[in-house]
């Protein structure tokens, strides 16, 4: 088992999500990570879906969703070969004496302070799982008293967009 | 191009002029077709020909308001007046008589009602009333299934629609081509669970090629058009479409053809040249290769191609439960069923193969049976319209993704080539043995004193009814003795509930059978617990005037169940005994159920009854026919694979595995 990014792009239409994530379900694939969001393209959305199975199972998925009618195409963006990111927001208990040492960690990590209280500071980062996870564990010993974290969003690295053929005919 | 699929929209294109698909005005219509709709609507849907241009043609087929207020003008005479107004379920009517539907199966109810109205005055349409909606859903499949074009069911919301559930799941599971429509409660009402609401969208989603939820009545017309379109092409399946009560009575504009918009939907139908030289070069070199056919091949109307295919390389051919009848059993190649009740000949050439030539099959697990253990020398060559099925269970080496008439039209056309340059495989020593396999273990049973076998029946009732006939069958035994004892000798003459294995299916789908081949002679072969789950629709059949026939084989028990308990649970049998017929207890009695029914009801309880029983009943054309033949109830299915072991384990009766080591 590997984890595995796929980028699909889908027509903007209700029912959609459950469609993709049904499919996910009824098949026995898990999902580790899922966000959606719109394009450049008001009349296409795009999924980015991190799922965690072997490499047979991978391909099943991928024609699975490509039988959906309203999936136009499905992409595997290799780690190496994209940018990933997720979004952290997370409550850390903070007083007077530990208020400091926790902007520093965060400033160390390039995430921001987004909302200051008088015994808790909210930290905005955004990075890779590997990031947000050493960011998570400097953070631990202060109190975390509350995380939320998005799914994963990819985009392939260099100068070709998997919009680019499947828009056209959209 | 689908040229085959497109049958059911297309009929649509000229409804009045005996067309028939397949004749070389088909062919010119559809290219024309095929250019209207590049033009019209680049990118959309670009394979294949869709329902939605076919009437570009100067169209005696687009109905107008007139049409639907039963007026006394001759059919087909309206002319296309874009932008009519009418109101949502006016044009839902119009939008079915323009793909060509003749026929729909179903129930009105609140939330469909509207649509009733405007069907009442449709003269192209003939609307069936069933007695539940199950019944609508098989007679649907059982239209399509038999003639090849999309069947049509239509139900209300709530029950209406969950009561459809079962026949769409086992179309999804057996690629029926049919359109399910279901009426939805008002827009305003979704999600206040008002009454008769059921979400069909949500729980059919799993079930369906593709669904629904209309709530806005201009989506109605392409919502049908594109419906047709994705249940017939590609990879058939079930689609349904959901509209809401206020989109039915709301007024609206109908214009046709509609717009498909359908960006994500491209079916391949034409195969890869490459694929197809590298299939040809393992079909070359293999020693032992089998033709593993599947349901796919009659879907794909390609049993002609097929045929040339087995013709060319003589190469030994096995039908799955799916497949009967796609070569004929006459044909001295075919070695029957393969699987876990097939023929032995069919089992151990899959076994002891060395090539899979695998044409619309998916390596069912009741065809591999333990899957480790299946074909454990054989390389698969794989072809299928749906890349899913590829490499789904087995792996294959050579993955082809087409049609399979295409694929079948190439591969004979390369291999062709080949033998005419001399490269003639020789198979001669595999042929040799697999027909040992074929006469050393035939089907057979064992008739028992004094009593009627049920294989005999279902063999005397292929033999007496003929080839011609439409053969439907229910789930269980009676089935499996029905796939092995009726010879088949045509595509579609063999209809049954493969992949969901739905008990009930037969009566209802033999209905449908008859109304989309009226000419044909369809038989339901049903057992006695089948029959009870749908008996119902004889009340349709006797008023529509469809004069099925139903040969109940009646052992009194869910067979099949009770054969599993005999042979796995200490003959304990827990919840199998129905009380039809043994003992003198007749619960109900079936020939009374007939004739309450108004069919004529028959019994035959010895063999030598057999015969005039089923002539009397081939002589009865005017209603339906029921026969109950009372058969012993501990007649088993054999050859048998139990369940979860190799299909090296095939027993040909209990406790007798053949011994391979001394033939081989």
């Amino acid at each position: 088992m590997s984890k595995h990014t796929l980028s699909v792009l889908v027509e903007n239409k209700p029912g959609v999500l459950t469609r993709i994530a049904g499919l996910f379900s009824r098949r026995g694939f898990n999902i580790d990570s899922l966000a959606v969001g719109p394009t450049e393209h008001p009349d296409v959305s795009r999924m980015t879906v991190v799922v965690d199975v072997a490499e047979l199972p991978l391909e099943q998925v991928t024609k699975q969703l490509n039988k959906l009618v309203e999936v136009l195409k499905v992409v595997e963006l290799a780690a190496v070969a994209s940018v990933q990111r997720e979004i952290l927001l997370v409550k850390v208990s903070a007083d007077l004496q530990t208020r400091s040492h926790i902007i520093e960690t965060a400033h160390l990590f390039r995430a921001k302070i987004v909302d200051v209280a008088a015994d808790a500071v909210t930290i905005e980062a955004t990075g890779d799982s590997d990031k947000l996870e050493a960011l998570l564990r400097i953070l631990e010993p202060f109190g975390i008293k509350e995380l939320v974290q998005s799914g994963l969003v990819a985009i392939g690295r260099g100068a070709r967009s998997i919009t680019d053929r499947s828009l056209r005919s959209a | 191009m689908q040229r085959a699929r497109n049958h059911g929209p297309l009929r649509t294109t000229d409804p009045d002029h005996g067309f028939e698909p397949g004749t070389d005005e088909t062919l010119v219509l559809l290219k024309a077709v095929t250019k209207v709709t590049d033009g019209n609507a680049p990118g959309s849907t670009p394979e294949g020909p869709v329902a939605g241009s076919t009437p570009q043609a100067p169209g005696p087929n687009a109905p107008t308001p007139a049409d639907l207020a039963g007026s006394t003008r001759p059919r087909g005479a309206g002319v296309s007046a874009p932008g009519v107004r009418v109101t949502g379920a006016q044009s839902l009517v119009m939008a079915l008589e323009a793909v060509g539907v003749d026929t729909v199966f179903g129930i009105p109810g609140g939330a469909i009602l509207p649509a009733y109205d405007p069907l009442l005055d449709s003269t192209k349409v003939r609307h069936i009333l069933v007695r539940h909606e199950q019944g609508a859903g098989h007679a649907a499949e059982g239209y399509a299934s038999s003639s090849g074009r999309v069947g049509v069911c239509m139900a209300t919301s709530g029950p209406g629609a969950t009561n459809l559930v079962t026949p769409i799941a086992d179309a999804f599971l057996d690629s029926v081509p049919i359109v399910a429509i279901t009426g939805q409660v008002t827009s305003r009402s979704i999600g206040t669970d008002a009454f008769q609401e059921a979400d069909i969208r949500g729980i059919t989603m799993p079930i369906t090629k593709h669904n629904y939820l209309i709530t806005d009545p201009a989506a109605i017309p392409r919502a049908v058009a594109e419906a047709f379109h994705i249940a017939s092409t590609g990879r058939p399946g079930p689609v349904l479409i959901d509209i809401s009560k206020d989109a039915l009575q709301a007024e609206t504009t109908f214009s046709w053809p509609p717009k498909l918009d359908l960006p994500g939907y491209r079916p391949v139908a034409k195969p890869h040249g490459k694929q197809i030289r590298e299939a040809a070069r393992l079909i070359r070199q293999a020693r032992r290769p089998v033709l593993y056919v599947g349901g796919g091949v009659i879907r794909a109307r390609a049993t002609d191609a097929l045929r040339e295919l087995v013709e060319l390389t003589r190469i030994p051919v096995v039908t799955t439960l799916m497949a009967r009848g796609a070569v004929p059993d006459s044909h001295p190649l075919n070695l029957g069923m393969p699987g876990m009740h097939g023929t032995v000949a069919a089992v151990t050439a899959l076994q002891k193969s060395d090539l899979l030539i695998t044409l619309g099959a998916r390596f069912d697990d009741r065809v591999t049976g333990q899957l480790s253990t299946f074909a454990p020398d054989a390389k698969v060559i794989h072809a299928d319209i749906d890349p899913a099925e590829i490499s789904k269970n087995r792996a294959a080496d050579v993955p082809i993704v087409g049609d399979c008439q295409d694929v079948i039209s190439d591969l004979v056309t390369v291999l062709r080539g080949d033998q005419e340059a001399g490269d003639q495989p020789d198979y001669e020593p595999w042929r040799r043995q697999v027909a040992q396999w074929k006469t050393t273990f035939p089907l057979g049973y064992t008739p028992q004193e004094g009593a009627l076998s049920p294989q005999y029946v279902i063999e005397r009732l292929g033999a007496i009814s003929g080839p011609e006939t439409v053969f439907v069958a229910g789930v269980g035994q009676h089935q499996m003795w029905a796939a092995q004892f009726v010879e088949y000798e045509r595509p579609n003459s063999w209809i049954t509930s493969g992949g969901l294995g739905t008990m009930g299916f037969a009566v209802p789908a033999a209905m449908g059978a008859k109304v989309a081949q009226p000419e044909r002679t369809v038989w339901a072969i049903d057992g006695d617990g089948c029959f009870q789950m749908t008996n119902q629709e004889l009340a349709t059949c006797v008023i529509n005037k469809i004069p099925i026939k139903v040969a109940i084989i009646n052992n009194s028990s869910l067979g099949m169940v009770r054969q599993w308990q005999t042979l796995f649970y200490n003959e304990r049998y827990s919840n199998t005994d129905l009380h039809t017929s043994h003992n003198e207890v007749r619960v109900p009695d079936f020939v009374k159920l007939a004739e309450a029914y108004g069919c004529v009801g028959l019994r035959c309880e010895s063999p030598a009854d057999v015969d005039t029983t089923i002539k009397a009943a081939m002589e009865i054309e005017d209603v339906p026919v029921v026969v109950d033949f009372v058969v012993h109830r501990d007649a088993m299915v054999w050859p048998m694979v139990p369940s979860g072991v190799s299909n090296d384990q095939i027993q040909t009766a209990r406790g007798l595995t053949p011994a391979w080591d001394r033939e081989d």
